[in-house]
């Protein structure tokens, strides 16, 4: 049953986050010296250009006033106009989501399909070679940033093996199949990274599970081993893991931004850095405002099914069956 | 029982990744001193140079633009002909400093808000836990890119905004720790004694949490050497010609295929030091849960 007064409570922090947020943004924004005007007017512009294109955009009026009409805007869906091309903030917000989503999927497969045999076989294996092993992978793994495990990809994969592209993006109607060759790397650069944090928490959870009795039972039964832990075993140990899949997916958002501009892929992490070097200021405060929501609301999704699948109640109830 | 996973000591862990923090700590001190070129000093005749290339007319720091010398690029030269070395030992001040400085901000403010949230409970705790929750909600990446987007990328403002994200982390480690140690008996003798809460939580609880998160900055300082990299790799860290660890290693991308050095060598000295932070970390806490079982 899912508490709806939690619900309540996780609704009105997202909308205080939102406003939070977005007020220091545009505060932020206005403690730069000069403003888009002078970026759009260039370098001809007279002081009577730049007045006409401030007031055009509204940037004479002060910034609490402005807040406030963007926030008017942004209940009626309206995000505003990027001050570089003239298009519309949600339309453009709108058409690079795909990709961003796409590499979150991908990365977030690419880690459990690392995790999960990690997972299971260090817990079984617990305190043997394997287990160190893997232990001491991970380590190093957590100790390299995700733009130096995107440029050894790069170099492993596709200077010195050269099975893949470096950079490049094909949509998916295009072609199903080299647009996935574009998200491997990419993917694989997040993967590498994550899929320690899910092998900790499958390991830890499975070697609790594994000392249950309905686990000796099983064996007792002379199960094969691999039998007990992927029908037996798995399923109980999961339910933390899929707490920390959803957790995760609002970290990959930021190293979304890097491995995007990395490898040259259209998402909404390179549209942020874009704008923020073209000083598009309407774009970056489409993009974090997407960004924070995003954020937040998967967290909270998680936190209110977490409170749904309760571990504990469930692996009692795995028990009594 | 004995079991050897009881003797409390600090293995190989700890103490080679303390030698090359050391290490890497006395080259940034000494920086100056070593007779290397200064590190923008390009030379156009030795570009993207393998390690071990020997140059014959190249000018050390501190001494005149005529007084060439023999040179070894032990380490080789990056795209615009700079000494490796010298742009590593002068970029470990950044990553150091960084690493160092910030945590600290988060180890003080996120500590003592904390300990308050911890001891005094009630009204005081869900004001600070919801605000460390909004911190938590914003990600972090972004507020950094805004940040020196907006105020300008330079070493105060960089400490002050990674400093600024670890508050929340250090404040649930302090009040975590407060919480556990609130109910234990020398405190609840104190009270009884008639101490008055700061009196409580200046001497009897601070002391006791002040270790567990010293430990805990350790990971949060291997995290912040590999932010500020990341952020310097986006080109919105400190900006060049002060070379840091991350614009090094952004540097190289062009002539990976060439000169992969040029972008691996910084990359693996910067592993080394996150992973050194890191192993420290780990050997200390596992020492002192293993302390704690003793007891």
């Amino acid at each position: 049953m899912i508490n709806m007064r939690l619900v309540w409570i996780k609704f009105i922090r997202l909308i205080c986050v939102v406003l939070v947020v977005t007020a220091l943004t545009f505060l932020l924004v206005n403690l730069l010296p000069g403003d888009a005007a002078y970026v759009i007017g260039g370098e001809d512009a007279t002081l009577r250009d730049i007045q006409a294109i401030r007031h055009e955009l509204g940037l004479d009026r002060n910034v609490v006033e402005r807040y406030f009409v963007w926030l008017g805007d942004l209940v009626r869906g309206d995000l505003g106009k990027s001050y570089l091309t003239g298009e519309p903030v949600i339309e453009v917000i709108v058409s690079r989501l795909p990709v961003t989503i796409e590499l979150i999927v991908i990365s977030q497969f690419l880690a459990l399909f690392f995790a999960l045999p990690a997972g299971i076989s260090s817990a079984y294996r617990n305190g043997t070679f394997l287990d160190r092993f893997f232990s001491a992978a991970g380590f190093a793994t957590l100790s390299i940033p995700s733009f130096v495990m995107a440029l050894l990809m790069i170099y492993v994969f596709s200077i010195q093996l050269q099975w893949l592209p470096a950079t490049g993006y094909t949509p998916f109607f295009d072609g199903p199949w080299a647009n996935i060759k574009s998200f491997i790397l990419p993917g694989l650069s997040i993967a590498l990274i994550e899929w320690v944090v899910l092998m900790r928490v499958l390991r830890s959870d499975m070697i609790t599970t594994l000392q249950q009795n309905f686990i000796l039972m099983a064996r007792a039964k002379g199960l094969p081993p691999w039998k007990v832990l992927l029908h037996h075993a798995l399923r109980p140990s999961s339910f933390t893991l899929i707490t920390v899949v959803g957790i995760q997916i609002g970290r990959y958002i930021g190293e979304a931004v890097i491995v995007e501009t990395i490898f040259a892929l259209p998402g909404i992490g390179r549209l942020l850095m874009n704008a923020i070097y073209g000083r598009d200021y309407m774009m970056v405060q489409g993009c974090i405002l997407l960004v924070t929501v995003g954020y937040v609301s998967i967290n909270s999704v998680v936190d209110i099914l977490y409170t749904v699948l309760d571990p504990r109640i469930r692996t009692e109830k795995s028990n009594a069956e | 029982m004995p079991n050897k996973n009881t003797t409390a000591r600090l293995g190989m862990t700890f103490w080679i990744p303390l030698i090359w923090i050391a290490f890497v700590a006395v080259s940034a001190a000494t920086a100056g001193w070593w007779a290397i070129p200064e590190s923008d000093r390009m030379d156009w005749e030795n570009l993207s140079a393998k390690p071990g290339t020997k140059s014959d007319d190249v000018v050390l720091q501190h001494t005149g633009e005529t007084e060439k010398t023999d040179y070894t690029y032990w380490m080789g030269t990056d795209t615009m002909g700079r000494d490796i070395i010298s742009r590593l030992v002068y970029g470990s001040r950044i990553s150091l400093s960084v690493g160092l400085f910030s945590p600290l901000i988060g180890f003080l403010l996120g500590g003592l808000l904390g300990c308050m949230a911890g001891y005094y409970r009630g009204r005081l705790e869900s004001t600070i836990v919801a605000a460390m929750d909004i911190i938590l909600a914003f990600p972090g990446l972004v507020f950094l890119l805004a940040i020196s987007f907006y105020l300008g990328p330079n070493l105060k403002n960089l400490i002050m905004a990674l400093g600024f994200l670890t508050i929340p982390a250090f404040s649930r480690v302090a009040r975590a720790k407060t919480l556990a140690l609130s109910d234990e008996e020398f405190v609840q003798a104190a009270r009884l004694s008639g101490f008055g809460n700061i009196s409580i939580l200046v001497r009897e609880i601070i002391p006791n949490v002040i270790i567990p998160m010293a430990i805990y900055g350790l990971l949060v300082v291997a995290f912040m050497i590999m932010a500020e990299g990341a952020l310097s790799f986006l080109g919105l860290g400190i900006p060049a010609p002060t070379p840091s660890w991350g614009g090094m290693i952004a540097e190289g991308r062009e002539v990976l295929d060439e000169a992969p050095h040029v972008s691996m060598i910084p990359a693996f000295v910067m592993f080394l030091t996150v992973i050194s932070f890191n192993l420290m970390g780990d050997s200390l806490r596992s020492l002192l849960e293993r302390r704690k079982g003793k007891l």
